[in-house]
């Protein structure tokens, strides 16, 4: 037999934060949350571990510093360097003042695109994608919380999740 | 959860709304039909966007030499447009990134379309050095690309070059930051869409934009990360667009002051046109609810700041100059002031430092007309800004014999009215397609900043529940389902 979820409409933030805390606290495993705005601390709650993106950025900063730093040492010093206006061109370190306003732009350009790249993989994000919201007043006004569930508790289930507020409850194949 | 803010902060958003009523609102502009004055405004801005691309072309075909620019005077009308569209572009990075890291939930109703000014702005900006090329064609030798393949590397040690890099950056940076921020408020439209061709486009548009709390989650980190990245580099783009004057040895260029003076003066002229076009944006799209009498009195603020700021700058100049004891300095900045240029001059004083005083009064910085007369007057005092630094410090150099003015061409002039019709061309088309305003973040603000909710806790205190009525369907049960 297919999984089943049980699909539950909220219509405010504040009683979708607390049910996802009553629903957890019963040990019920909520498999989605769908929201038409980001709904602060409900990552927390839904317990989500915290997202790594911020350190991949970081990390491709440094790739394209390296870059930069790579490529005006090879173009500037060892392939064709030359005398400009009298300054010194004939080692890096003397020739480095000029190149920190590439150095830096290189490292926020590599550091900003990857980790928006990140992102939108990571979330399965980008042209032609099909939008996977179950609802679609879910990008206006409605919450929908997905609970996993089976023949077993879905009696008890079912009551929880209207005693906490939800407006619509579905039963889905997942 | 807690909404709590203090009560004495007026609400960001005014009036009785709810969620779904801020959905209305920013969707009514794109499921609308454009009213007449819209096709009015498009039409003269696509005229005079036509008639700069005619300007181009002429220009391109025949040579710079249709221009007004002589030996003595090489850079004039286009480096001066390109320094003055790049510096409008930085309210929108200011507004989006630099607010958000001090949390200013007045950002929200107005960060969308200032972020949409930055692109279309940096977009005309980087046209103009293209053009200056002459040959635009080769636009691409600007690129590192092997001595091989016929020229010589570039020259790292060019602010010319830094330019490039720090342009195409910021601009591709700016471009990212503004599409990963609407992707909710496309899906938004893509779901309230009834017609299939535009459910198609804006799909397309929203890349498939779900909500899940994981999307929002790494949505936010987003965010929070490009801020601080576009931060630094926004201060870094008007600092090596100044690089380009101020590491030369042209007695008026060669100035220490220039980057913190010009980026000042970028966000002076920035906010101004955010101010130009939000006050008119607000009453056409009706949307004086989000974007209050308080908005533009912070924006006003901010003008009235680096308004001040540029003030002071121009007077450390000339301080400075005096004070350097270098003769070629010091003539530069009284021919400046005195020599034939003294009415340019005069304009930008006047406009760049005087007008903006004004604000100190609530009464001048909260009337919506002071504001929109004000604002047009600091873009015209920013032009003259610019053209101050390049023209007259380059029309009378070293050798009396070569000494010139500059008038220009009317392909000068055209292709200067033809960046500001593609620009407002932009600009109008975003207005009728795009959500001008971040409601999926505005809608996150609402119970701490908007008026229904703020009321609910001033008569209820501030732990009321502040959701709205609800009717629930009848519990259903599911053991059919499961007994099939």
């Amino acid at each position: 037999m297919a999984s089943k979820v049980l699909q539950a409409i909220y219509t405010d933030d504040d009683i979708l934060m607390e049910a996802v805390k009553a629903i957890r606290a019963k040990k019920y495993h909520i498999e989605e949350v769908y929201t038409p705005f980001p709904v602060h601390g409900l990552d927390k709650a839904m317990g989500l571990a915290e997202t790594r993106l911020a350190i991949t950025s970081f990390l491709y900063g440094l790739i394209g510093l390296a870059i930069s730093i790579v490529m005006m040492n090879f173009i500037m010093i060892e392939d064709w360097p030359q005398n400009i206006g009298g300054k010194p061109s004939f080692s890096f370190i003397a020739n480095m003042p000029a190149f920190v306003p590439i150095m830096f732009e290189l490292t926020v350009f590599f550091a900003a695109h990857l980790m928006v790249l990140t992102f939108y993989l990571r979330s399965k994000l980008w042209p032609f994608k099909e939008a996977e919201n179950p609802d679609v007043r879910t990008t206006d006004d409605k919450f929908l919380m997905e609970i996993s569930v089976n023949e077993k508790n879905h009696k008890e289930l079912t009551e929880l999740v209207y005693n906490s507020g939800a407006t619509e409850i579905k039963l889905k194949d997942n | 959860m807690s909404h709590y803010e203090a009560p004495i902060r007026k609400p960001l958003i005014t009036g009785d709304k709810t969620y779904h009523d801020v959905t209305l609102d920013v969707v009514r502009p794109v499921e609308g039909k454009a009213n007449k004055s819209w096709w009015i405004a498009f039409s003269i801005s696509l005229i005079a966007f036509m008639w700069g691309l005619g300007c181009i072309i002429y220009t391109v075909s025949t040579g710079i030499g249709t221009w007004g620019l002589n030996k003595t005077i090489g850079w004039a009308w286009d480096i001066t447009n390109f320094v003055w569209w790049v510096g409008i572009g930085h309210a929108g990075t200011l507004i989006s990134a630099v607010l958000l890291l001090f949390r200013q939930k007045w950002r929200m109703s107005i960060n969308r379309s200032a972020e949409a000014m930055t692109i279309f702005a940096v977009v005309q900006a980087g046209l103009f050095p293209i053009i200056h090329m002459g040959r635009p064609w080769l636009a691409y030798w600007v690129l590192p690309i092997p001595n091989q393949f016929g020229s010589l590397w570039v020259n790292f040690n060019s602010p010319l070059l830094w330019d490039v890099f720090a342009i195409s950056t910021y601009l591709s940076v700016s471009l990212v930051f503004w599409w990963t921020g609407l992707l909710p408020d496309f899906a938004m439209i893509r779901d309230r869409a009834v017609k299939p061709f535009q459910k198609k486009i804006y799909g397309i548009l929203s890349f498939g934009w779900s909500g899940r709390a994981k999307d929002w989650q790494r949505f936010e980190e987003v965010h929070l990360v490009l801020a601080g990245l576009a931060t630094p580099l926004v201060l870094s783009v008007h600092t090596i667009v100044s690089f380009d004057f101020a590491t030369s040895v042209i007695p008026g260029w060669h100035t220490t002051i220039f980057p913190p003076y010009f980026v000042a003066g970028a966000v002076f002229s920035g906010f101004a046109m955010v101010n130009t076009l939000l006050i008119i944006m607000r009453k056409v799209s009706r949307l004086e609810a989000y974007i209050t009498h308080q908005h533009i009195e912070f924006m006003n603020i901010v003008i009235m700041i680096t308004g001040s700021i540029v003030g002071v700058a121009y007077i450390t100049e000339l301080f400075m100059a005096w004070y350097s004891g270098v003769e070629y300095e010091q003539f530069a900045f009284l021919n400046r002031a005195t020599g034939p240029y003294w009415w340019a001059y005069l304009t930008m004083m006047t406009c760049n430092v005087v007008s903006p005083q004004f604000m100190w009064f609530p009464k001048l910085r909260r009337s919506i007309m002071f504001s929109f007369f004000i604002s047009i007057i600091v873009n015209i005092g920013m032009w003259f800004e610019r053209f101050v630094i390049i023209g007259t410090s380059l029309h009378r150099d070293y050798m009396p014999s070569a000494w010139t003015m500059f008038s220009p061409t009317f392909v000068d002039i055209g292709i200067f009215v033809g960046t500001i019709g593609f620009f407002f061309v932009l600009f109008l088309l975003y207005s009728r397609t795009f959500p001008v305003i971040a409601q999926a973040e505005l809608k996150s603000i609402m119970k701490s900043s908007g008026e229904r909710y703020k009321k609910i806790k001033a008569e209820k205190g501030d732990d009321a529940p502040l959701h709205e009525p609800y009717k629930q369907e009848a519990m259903p049960d599911f053991t059919n389902e499961f007994n099939k």
